[in-house]
């Protein structure tokens, strides 16, 4: 078996070629010519950036506090000004970026691994647990998510990371659906069929030929998903069942700070230019992932 | 077509059934004794105990289970803790509100998305085009409630043009019937109120409808241009007809099929929108009153709250699938 294995048939010059000529590089050839997905790029570099220099460029820490200088306007000591506890904006909205990302990344990372895991076993064993999977994804669906979060953080009690759960679960319906419809697909390939007959195992089908032919979906309903996260664990934080106070989450930092909107209206235009740019950079990369990756995807 | 709409129905039972579990689960999920979670720490043994009983937390789960499904069939929702009235004589007035809410802010992002997509393909690549299809790429990504909070700022606090909270005025308040004010304030003749009540709406209306107006827009345009680039819109123009004609007549009539799918899609996630929207300005919804429940740890209100705007959200999707079926009739054979 292995001398089989080892024993390759010579092959063309040509046809070697264009099959080593990378993936990667025909995404990135189609991509940087997309300017749109170019901005949504830097957009999130820029970002991802500022969340791991925070410590070093904010000007002040989190909460320190100056109540003599609270609610100043914009100025060159405090670019973005002060709030109510004379806590410097802009230092708050630099460390807010490493919260959001940070939720951004890791519920959509829990919603990749629980929905692909489900999908894949929907999709591939079929039947009745086709049936069970499919029909609870429904259900999950069967809400909006805002309200099934809401719904989850009710039962788990207002936490950042019980925020972090509930956006995680109520994605995953999303991939879980998406991976099912491919692996559907993909176990009728010719490939996948040769390797069943040849005795293969169904965990190295599935690992190794259906899922890495699935990853461009995923790739790009995760990029477009993490811009949903970020602004569903804003939105629980504003609503006061995320991040807790004095925590510098964007959508917290506009729920303490409304109530000065009309003395200090920099106290809510900043963390919310932070959220729009930050869902915008993630929205013009998805939709550039999509255009590169799976151009099918559009409609 | 009958039997496709049958087929689709009978799909929601399973998923019904699951909303019911999810939303009976909330309650007796809770870490600990959700009793005590609700009445706080300082509640007596004797007040632990009477809300138990009046839950109806001491029998088994699924004999409890079995009677919320009986209650919900006969339109019992319980009883709320925090004001002792039952919920379904409560609910009414906030769903209400709520869909009069999301009916105005629905036709605006109808009337103006449409409009927007159709003239961005129209006039492709002109300064309307790329004004438009910009202020929509910063609508998707637009969080609702820093829009509402900006609203409030600019056109009530700083220009006092429209009211910042609630759905009419306090010291003038409109006797409901319907308890849609629209139609309550027309039905008692009482012009003055209405223009007061279509006041109340604007702000909060074009906060929710941000979003799915850009959803529309984007959609409108791309499938628009699709079919504006097809032959028999060539032919048109070749006969000589008038381009109004040809893209509002001919054009969007066959675009419309992806166009209702969004706008399906938009109205659903409405529903999830107006919590937010309602919490920003006071307005009396089932989304503020969920909230408010959630404040007071009123669990019964937060379950029937949810489970009314779920069961409106799956009703929404139904009636669009089967739309989709009537405009398109491939569909039902799939």
């Amino acid at each position: 078996m292995l001398e089989t294995a080892t024993n390759k048939p010579p092959v063309d010059p040509q046809i070697e070629e264009e099959k080593s000529t990378p993936l990667f590089s025909e995404v990135w050839k189609s991509f940087r010519k997309n300017k749109l997905a170019l901005i949504g790029a830097l957009i999130v570099i820029f970002l991802i950036l500022l969340a791991f220099t925070a410590s070093f460029f904010a000007p002040e820490g989190i909460n320190e506090q100056k109540l003599s200088m609270r609610l100043q306007p914009p100025s060159a000591d405090h670019w973005f000004g002060t709030d109510d506890f004379g806590r410097d904006i802009l230092s708050r909205v630099m460390y807010g970026a490493r919260i959001s990302l940070r939720v951004g990344f890791i519920a959509v990372m829990g919603s990749i691994i629980i929905g692909t895991l489900l999908g894949i076993l929907a999709g591939y064993y079929g039947k009745v647990v086709d049936m069970i999977i499919s029909r609870i994804f429904d259900i999950l669906l069967a809400f909006p998510s805002i309200l099934l979060a809401i719904a989850i953080v009710a039962i788990l009690g207002p936490s950042l990371r019980n925020a972090l759960i509930a956006i995680a679960i109520v994605n995953v319906p999303n991939f879980g659906r998406l991976i099912r419809s491919k692996v559907l697909s993909l176990k009728e390939e010719e490939y996948v069929v040769a390797a069943k007959s040849i005795g293969m195992k169904d965990s190295r089908i599935l690992f190794h030929h259906i899922l890495p032919n699935s990853l461009a979906p995923i790739i790009v309903q995760g990029t477009l998903s993490i811009a949903t996260a970020i602004l569903e664990a804003a939105a629980l934080g504003f609503l006061g069942m995320g991040a807790q106070a004095p925590e510098p989450e964007w959508g917290r930092m506009l729920s303490d700070s409304r109530e000065y909107i009309q003395d200090a209206p920099w106290t809510v235009i900043f963390p919310g230019v932070a959220i729009m740019l930050t869902v915008l950079g993630f929205n013009l990369l998805g939709d550039g992932l999509r255009d590169a990756l799976d151009p099918r995807m559009k409609h | 077509m009958l039997s496709y709409a049958t087929r689709r129905v009978l799909m929601l039972i399973p998923v019904l059934f699951g909303m019911s579990l999810i939303v009976f689960s909330i309650i007796r999920l809770i870490p600990g004794d959700p009793a005590q979670t609700i009445l706080g720490t300082k509640a007596t043994q004797e007040a632990i105990q009477s809300l138990h009983h009046a839950l109806g937390l001491d029998k088994p789960w699924f004999v409890q289970y079995v009677s919320y499904l009986k209650d919900l069939l006969t339109g019992d929702f319980g009883t709320s803790i925090r004001t002792n009235a039952p919920i379904s004589q409560e609910i009414w007035p906030h769903l209400a509100a709520t869909m009069e809410l999301s009916f105005v802010a629905m036709i605006i992002a109808i009337f103006f998305g449409i409009n927007a997509g159709i003239i961005s393909a129209w006039k492709q690549n002109s300064i309307f085009d790329f004004t438009a299809m910009v202020i929509a790429l910063i609508g998707v990504s637009m969080p609702v409630f820093w829009l509402g909070l900006l609203e409030q700022w600019g056109f009530s606090l700083e220009l006092h043009w429209l009211p910042s909270i609630g759905r009419d005025n306090i010291r003038n308040a409109v006797n409901p019937i319907t308890h849609f004010f629209l139609i309550d304030t027309l039905l008692q003749g009482r012009f003055d109120q209405f223009w007061v009540v279509i006041k109340h709406l604007i702000l909060p209306s074009v906060a929710l409808a941000t979003i799915p107006m850009a959803i529309i827009a984007r959609m409108t345009r791309s499938s628009m241009l699709e079919v504006m680039r097809s032959d028999y819109i060539r032919t048109a123009r070749a006969k000589g007809q008038r381009m109004f004609w040809i893209v509002y007549k001919h054009s969007l009539k066959n675009a419309f099929i992806p166009i209702l799918t969004v706008i399906g899609l938009q109205t659903g996630l409405l529903l999830g929108g107006a919590i937010l929207t309602e919490t920003i300005f006071g307005w009396p919804g089932i989304g503020r009153y969920v909230y408010n429940a959630i404040q007071y740890r009123d669990y019964p209100v937060i379950q029937s709250g949810i489970l009314v705007i779920a069961f409106f959200f799956v009703m929404i999707n139904l009636i669009v699938d089967i739309l989709y079926a009537v405009f398109d009739p491939r569909i039902k054979y799939r």
